[in-house]
């Protein structure tokens, strides 16, 4: 049993090389059967490695510490949903949840078109086998998980040994949010491979037409909504497990995941205007190239620790792989670009100023700004120590001057986008569509100043806000109006049914709709109070409406930690309104000290409240309140993303009696042809999708 | 003016703003990491830098001073007086012989007034790197999120 895995691990890498080798044969020698087994090798990889990993969890749950991996991130009192999680605590085990999810990735990827796209799908699995070629090549020959523990006897012979119990999971892990949010972001990195694969497949293979970016379109969306989930989850376990009061610190670690989702956000825009206009193909092939090195370049960063940031001295010669690979997919990715590069040429040129097509384009500019700023802050002491020799860091004032107007540019071109028109929009058309939801917006603006809001970045995300969410809202309406006028129905179903017949575009506007969501809830940002104070017993700590009594310090402790811990009243208007327990609890197996916020969030604001150990000087409990406003919004706002998301991935309803025949050529000059079954929206044909 | 071109001016204003933005919030946040070794060397303008150091605090050096918490880092031999005079706890895994480092700018005095201090334990997730158990380091989880010391 004990050698199962690193055998099953073993053969995955075999099969994947073949995949590859017999793939490129297959190409090139047009043998059929050929490409079948490379095919059928493809799909085996998922299946081993799968086996791998159940292995790995088996010693977790079986307490095998003659495992190294287990015995260093498990111990037997470890809560069993906790002991599954530590698959992925440390370096060995998060490659080898890299591994799985492409390898499942790229199984339903091959599996669902194995009978379509004979001229494309070679190319793909060839792709997809040769990112996991080197993916198992570490996890086989460099950060094996299956190590063993072993000790010379007295005889001098090697034997495995194992440890009673382990050394424990990092306490820091032990928080239900870490046992998904890792394979999240491990969804939405690996993800974003089948898309290249694709994209790079139909460079290589010259496949004619606009098909594979229908085909990965789909992928991407997958891939972005597990990105952005990751995203969210780290920045709430952030936020409820590192007690500093904010849930995003311009980090290293925290930029290596955004790079990705950014620019699979502008891929997700731009290639709406390679299906229908035919064009920017260079740009999208490059967008998905992009992404995908980012995601390699994020786990780089992740997992070599080449930018030292503050909190991480971490320092591992796996960097050096990933550097290598990340070169050698850049070098294929200009080879291929340059020998096909006629393959891209554009079918159409920009027509106006004020269009779908200019909306777009300033989006992924804007976009591609915030990436490289975001990128070259992240990479900027390395840059330097490299030019200048000087290693120089930057801090959140440079990631928030120039992301924060990125943002608020990107919230105004996401209510004014989905109403232009393609190709040119008239005054009228403009006037009729933003008249109602502009004012709403600047009228939101101006009682927001009455009431005393003077933070000019927060006003104009208000204003912004509302503004979108009327052109959304009055989208829906209209649409709506139509069918229930027509069908008899109610306005709420109607809703539902329009909804459903076109779910691309609404299932767009709810996830533009929950990123407006998120930019109210971080615009509260600048309104964020905190308060620090010594405290003893019987006094108060005042913050906002609040006042914060303190009735008790006492230790609480047990077999696992001990800890300090504050009994707080809190008294709002004179009035007791709840307790919060703030604590610090030093883990005794581990010896790390952690602390436990006490959090009570509300939809206007959280009060959040840290024991922040003893001062110093006094050796007095401190105790840190926070009073972030409309921080549960963003969390809120996340749940309406991924919805959307959701949503925009379901087939529309009646779609096959319609418009399957349309879509399929839907491109290039024969825009006019895509527009929703339902007539009355076809009518405004200055909005369809 | 032909589309493209307004189209090109447009991102060129766009872009311009950008840069420019970015190097004030460059010029506000840029910090300095310097070895305590460099930091002998360094005259000048330098000097005065925003900076980041980090080394060990030499045993029995930390002392509770009012409004300040004083202890000498130590890196290669070379020492360095450091004040903390932040407002914020020191980290729990601040003590005797914990790695630290320190953000702040050198005095005329040549102690280092530190107004954060980031502070690593020496206790198992001190693993030396590529050791096979593959611990994760602290401050940095394995999955991608940053853990900031407690503290800090």
């Amino acid at each position: 049993m004990d050698i199962l895995g690193s055998f099953s691990l073993l053969l995955a890498f075999l099969a994947a090389v073949y995949a590859m080798g017999a793939g490129i044969a297959g190409i090139v020698t047009r043998k059929t059967l050929l490409t079948k087994s490379a095919r059928n090798a493809g799909m085996a990889v998922f299946v081993l490695v799968t086996l791998a990993v159940a292995c790995l969890e088996y010693y977790f749950f079986t307490d095998n510490f003659s495992m190294a991996y287990v015995a260093a991130h498990s111990n037997r009192a470890l809560p069993f949903y906790y002991k599954f999680a530590a698959l992925w605590a440390g370096q060995e085990g998060s490659l080898l949840l890299w591994t799985w999810l492409l390898s499942t990735y790229a199984f339903f990827a091959i599996f669902i078109n194995r009978n379509k796209h004979p001229e494309l799908m070679p190319y793909v699995g060839v792709v997809l086998a040769s990112v996991q070629t080197f993916f198992l090549t570490l996890n086989n020959f460099v950060a094996s998980p299956f190590a063993v523990l072993a000790g010379a006897d007295p005889s001098g012979v090697m034997r495995v040994s194992a440890l009673s119990d382990g050394h424990g999971l990092n306490p820091l892990l032990q928080y239900p949010e870490m046992v998904i949010h890792p394979p999240m972001l491990y969804l939405g990195y690996t993800g974003f491979t089948v898309p290249f694969a694709f994209a790079l497949g139909a460079l290589l293979g010259r496949y004619p037409g606009e098909k594979w970016i229908h085909i990965t379109r789909r992928w991407t969306m997958i891939a972005w909504c597990f990105q952005s989930i990751g995203i969210l989850l780290g920045a709430h376990w952030a936020y409820a497990v590192l007690g500093w009061g904010g849930y995003w610190a311009w980090d290293p670690v925290e930029n290596a995941s955004l790079l990705p989702w950014i620019t699979g956000t502008a891929f997700l825009h731009s290639v709406m205007m390679q299906e229908k206009r035919g064009m920017m193909k260079v740009w999208n092939i490059w967008l998905v190239f992009t992404t995908f090195m980012l995601c390699i370049l994020g786990t780089l960063l992740t997992r070599s620790g080449i930018v030292s940031s503050v909190h991480a001295f971490a320092q591992s010669s796996i960097g050096n792989w990933f550097v290598g690979f990340l070169a050698l997919v850049f070098i294929v990715c200009c080879a291929s670009y340059w020998k096909n590069r006629d393959y891209l040429r554009s079918d159409n040129q920009l027509d106006s100023l004020v269009s779908r097509e200019s909306s777009f384009l300033f989006n992924n500019l804007i976009l591609l700004a915030a990436c490289f700023a975001v990128l070259w802050g992240t990479l900027f002491p390395v840059l330097s120590e490299w030019v200048v020799g000087n290693k120089i860091s930057v801090g959140p004032p440079f990631f928030n001057k120039v992301n924060i107007p990125i943002a608020l540019f990107l919230l105004l071109l996401t209510g004014v986008g989905p109403l232009l028109a393609w190709r040119k929009t008239s005054f009228d058309a403009l006037k009729r569509n933003f008249a109602w939801p502009l004012s709403g917006g600047v009228l939101a603006g101006v009682i927001a100043l009455v009431f005393g809001f003077r933070d000019i970045y927060s006003l104009i995300c208000l204003i912004l806000g509302v503004f979108v969410t009327l052109t959304i809202f009055s989208e829906f309406f209209r649409g709506a109006r139509v069918i229930a006028g027509r069908d008899g129905s109610n306005l709420i179903s109607a809703v539902g049914e329009l909804t459903m017949r076109n779910t691309r575009r609404y299932g767009g506007y709810v996830v533009h709709f929950g990123m407006v969501l998120i930019f109210i809830g971080i615009a509260g940002v600048p309104f964020n109070k905190d308060v620090q104070k010594e405290m003893s017993i019987g006094q108060t700590l005042n913050i906002g409406p609040y006042s914060i009594l303190c009735q008790n310090f006492d230790r609480v402790q047990n077999g696992n930690y001990d800890s300090e811990r504050a009994t707080l009243e809190v008294f709002r208007n004179g009035k007791s309104e709840m307790m919060l327990y703030p604590e610090r609890r030093f883990f005794l197996a581990s010896q790390v000290t952690e602390t436990m916020v006490a959090v009570q969030s509300s939809p206007l604001r959280d009060l959040y409240i840290v024991y922040a150990g003893r001062s110093p000087e006094t050796g007095q409990p401190v105790i840190h309140a926070y009073l972030n406003p409309l921080v549960k919004w963003i969390w809120f706002g996340g749940i309406v993303v991924v919805l959307g998301t959701g949503l925009a991935l379901l087939s529309n309803r009646r779609a096959a009696l319609v418009f399957r025949p349309v879509t399929e050529q839907a491109w290039g000059d024969r825009l006019p042809a895509r527009v929703s079954p339902v007539g009355a929206i076809a009518q405004r044909g200055d909005a369809n999708d | 003016m032909k589309v493209r071109s307004k189209f090109l001016v447009g991102s060129g204003i766009i872009v311009i703003t950008l840069i420019s933005l970015a190097y004030l919030g460059f010029t506000q946040s840029k910090t300095y990491y310097h070895t305590i070794t460099e930091l002998s060397t360094l005259q000048g303008t330098s000097l005065r830098q925003r900076m980041r150091v980090s080394g060990n605090v030499k045993i029995g050096t930390i002392a509770h001073v009012p409004g300040s918490v004083d202890f000498v880092l130590t890196e290669q031999g070379k020492d360095l007086r450091v004040s903390y005079v932040g407002r914020d706890p020191l980290p729990d895994t601040f003590k005797d012989g914990a790695q630290a480092l320190v953000e702040g700018k050198m005095m005329p005095d040549n102690r280092f007034e530190a107004e954060q201090v980031q502070a690593k334990c020496a206790s198992k997730y001190e693993a030396a790197p590529n050791q096979t158990s593959g611990s994760p380091q602290p401050g940095q989880t394995s999955n991608g999120v940053d853990a900031r010391p407690a503290g800090s």
